[in-house]
């Protein structure tokens, strides 16, 4: 089971900003062009910077937690799906604000 | 202290890219700060779990050695250049698809 811990806080980031979706409407989903044009160059830099920082020994990951699959760079595949989902979580919580609050639109 | 520079750095063109790159001043919207606060929030739960379980571990060199949640501090300013920016691109492309609405 703790192989999954990372993955698992993921899937929760995920299934946590559901209802923004689906009882909010804020239509993020729904505008998935715009979403992976916002979410796909930002991932790529931010997978740049922590393949750098995996090379200069800044940090490193506890393969006790990890579901195992590697990429290239010693990059765990959930670290990657990090940066997919973090950013998705991120447009979905600032819908979300102007949904409840329209006249912050500006 | 390599990992506190590129925070701080990350951080500044993120601020760059916002308002002077795509110019879309999130940086003093209101919309962008009560989201970050509410993100902010939810990061030290999930970094905490990252950080305290250990999933991540750090060089402690590489840090100043600031914690909050067992999370370094510069965790915080990496994910705050990651959601400005992510933000920054989305309301920038909003805008685009507002525009050609228009026509």
């Amino acid at each position: 089971m703790s192989h999954l811990a990372y993955l698992l806080i993921l899937v929760a980031c995920l299934l946590g900003t559901m209802p923004l979706e689906a009882v909010l409407h804020v239509h993020v989903y729904a505008q998935w062009r715009r979403l992976a044009a916002s979410v796909l160059p930002v991932a790529i830099v931010f997978t740049g910077w922590d393949l750098f920082s995996i090379r200069q020994g800044l940090w490193r990951y506890n393969s006790h937690y990890l579901v195992g699959a590697t990429l290239p760079g010693r990059l765990p595949a959930e670290e990657l799906c990090f940066f997919l989902v973090i950013p998705i979580c991120a447009v979905l919580t600032f819908e979300a604000v102007l949904a409840r609050r329209p006249d912050w639109k500006r | 202290m390599t990992y506190t520079w590129l925070a701080a750095a990350g951080v500044l063109v993120a601020a760059l890219f916002d308002t002077v790159v795509l110019r879309t001043n999130l940086l003093l919207r209101k919309a962008f700060w009560t989201a970050y606060a509410i993100m902010t929030f939810f990061q030290l739960v999930t970094n905490g779990l990252l950080t305290g379980l250990p999933i991540v571990r750090y060089d402690e060199t590489a840090i100043i050695g600031w914690r909050i949640v067992y999370a370094p501090v510069e965790d915080l300013l990496f994910g705050f250049a990651l959601v400005l920016v992510t933000l920054s691109l989305w309301v920038r492309l909003g805008a685009r698809a507002a525009q050609h609405e228009d026509r």
